[in-house]
């Protein structure tokens, strides 16, 4: 079995985002930057299949991006993959989904890839596109949005979540593409052994000139600050101080009993 | 300007939210025509052209047969934009329609520009972004809640039967598991004070139940907390969690993302306790204190206990 596992290196989401000089994205030199959070949960179930089938599937780790991007790759090489794949792009972040999903089945498509995952969104564009448009150029059947999987002698059994806690009971066989969600699993931590371990395994660079001419299908055009809507209010300082003039306002309000 | 709105069931029903997409078509000025796989039952109250398509036939989730039922409908009206709710129908269903037709698609749009430009959340609604599709048709998913119906549903749509069906599905849809019901009511409490994943870890979870009791609320949680397992999903507030309406929100150390806004905009007064003062809660609470949530809800315990 061959597993494919597509993974984005995104910004850590508390940052202080700062529009770049071309206002078209953040500027990313002062930004500290992590796997996709949904992308390791993805990582976590290509490895506990791994581990179900005694070591038999390889798995490949696939990201696009600038030379930062190695670090999140060797992060999953750590967890349990076996080899990585760099498509080298310093400009992915311009890219559209579709040219994302575009550049991944261009690399997959002579692979011979039996399953991908993928987590279900990115945390910086959430389009939520990249995983589905994938299955589509690939003719695989998909599911997204899993919070359960379950493989037993070729079959797939995976719970989708849907709103308000329901969650859908879907089947299906491979080749196939499953988008992840949070809470699928509980994400490994690298041991040190197998950090050290993962040093010498193999990251492929490719070059996507060439890989895939796909046009871009959408831009953005800029990137701003939402209007704040205002109305709140902000309070700072001294903790004990804070309180109590929370605790004023709330009884003040009726908000909770005097 | 042509819209093809493509409206939910789930389990027979129609979704409520399809009456946004409405909204958005409104929005747009543009003319419309529906899209419904589904039963007689679940047609929307509406004017306009709706595709319908058996729903007991095709099975709820058969997203290759949804697929080809939407682009039928698209066939027909040739519209200049396919329209989604931005929810686990529509997120999964607009990349294989864009796909197909060769469209640009835009995720999760908030707003819409006269210029032809979306208004899309990015970086945990940080930022946002200004897209402009390339291609001349657009598929479109729109964020829950940001487009409000402006009156109440009314009218009959002309209704034209697509006849299709699935003669050898690659994705068995074998059926729905319902939440798990232990836990709090969250939906009746007057108060509730959430933790998020700025408590720091399972311990921190006392501190924030601490408060909770001490206001006499309940303790609620955002997903993060509930999917590392420091809190019972029964407590989880957001789209998929419960949706609640209390008179008092304390969100301690969240972040704001949207699943958990839309699962708690409508408490009458909002506190936020967050280090981050330009975390997106921030725009939906009466008070924001900037503050570290293990410095300062012990602190605000202690005052409420005197």
């Amino acid at each position: 079995m061959k597993i494919l596992v597509c993974i984005k290196q995104v910004p850590d989401m508390e940052s202080r985002f700062r529009v770049s000089g071309a206002g078209d994205w953040f500027e990313e030199g002062d930004l500290a930057f992590r796997m996709n959070e949904y992308d390791e949960y993805a990582v976590e179930q290509a490895v506990r299949l791994k581990e179900q089938l005694g070591d038999l599937p390889e798995i490949t780790v696939l990201s696009i991006g600038p030379d930062r991007v190695g670090e999140a790759i060797r992060k999953a090489l750590a967890m349990g993959c076996d080899r990585g794949v760099h498509l080298q792009d310093p400009e992915a972040s311009r890219k559209d989904p579709w040219q994302i999903a575009s550049l991944i089945a261009a690399f997959a498509r002579d692979q011979g890839f039996d399953l991908v995952f993928t987590g279900m969104q990115s945390q910086d564009r959430g389009s939520a596109q990249v995983g589905i448009m994938v299955a589509e150029l690939l003719g695989y059947p998909c599911v997204s949005t899993i919070v359960g999987f379950a493989y037993d002698n070729g079959v797939i059994t995976v719970r989708r979540e849907l709103e308000g806690g329901t969650r859908g009971v879907v089947k299906l066989g491979m080749p196939a593409v499953v988008t992840c969600q949070l809470g699928l699993n509980v994400p490994r931590y690298p041991t040190l052994p197998n950090i050290m371990k993962a040093k010498k395994k193999e990251i492929l660079p490719l070059a996507t000139a060439g890989l895939s001419g796909e046009e871009r299908r959408a831009v953005t055009l800029r990137l701003h600050r939402p209007e704040k809507r205002g109305g709140g209010v902000v309070m700072e300082g001294e903790v004990n101080d804070m309180a109590e003039r929370l605790v004023g306002i709330l009884k003040q309000k009726a908000v909770v009993p005097r | 300007m042509n819209v093809l709105l493509v409206c939910e069931c789930r389990e027979g029903n129609l979704r409520d939210e399809s009456y946004e997409l409405i909204a958005f078509a409104e929005r747009l000025g543009a003319s419309r025509a529906f899209v419904l796989v589904g039963g007689e039952d679940a047609v929307p109250r509406a004017e306009g052209t709706l595709y319908l398509a058996d729903g007991a036939r095709g099975g709820e989730y058969n997203p290759e047969l949804h697929k080809r039922i939407v682009l039928a409908a698209a066939e027909r009206e040739d519209p200049d934009c396919i329209v989604f709710i931005h929810s686990s129908y529509g997120w999964d269903l607009a990349p294989r329609v864009a796909a197909a037709l060769g469209a640009a698609q835009v995720s999760e749009v908030v707003a819409v520009a006269g210029d032809g430009t979306f208004e899309v959340g990015c970086c945990n609604a940080k930022l946002r972004r200004t897209v402009a599709p390339m291609t001349s048709r657009t598929v479109v998913t729109i964020q829950a809640g940001a487009f409000a119906p402006s009156g109440l549903p009314h009218g009959v749509p002309t209704v034209v039967r697509l006849d299709l069906a699935d003669d050898s599905p690659r994705i068995e849809f074998v059926g729905y598991e319902a939440a798990e019901k232990k836990g709090v009511d969250l939906g009746k409490a007057e108060i509730i004070v959430s933790a998020g994943r700025g408590v720091g870890k399972k311990e921190n979870v006392a501190v924030i139940a601490d408060l909770a009791r001490a206001l006499g609320g309940e303790l609620g949680a955002s997903r993060p907390v509930v999917d590392a397992g420091w809190v019972d999903h029964g407590h989880q507030v957001g789209t998929t969690g419960q949706v609640v309406s209390p008179r008092l929100y304390v969100a301690c150390g969240i972040s704001g993302a949207i699943q958990h806004v839309a699962g708690m905009k409508k408490a009458d007064f909002v506190v936020a306790i967050n280090t981050d003062r330009d975390a997106p809660i921030g725009e939906v609470a009466d008070i924001l204190v900037v503050a570290d949530v293990m410095q300062f809800v012990p602190a605000l315990t202690a005052r409420m206990m005197q």
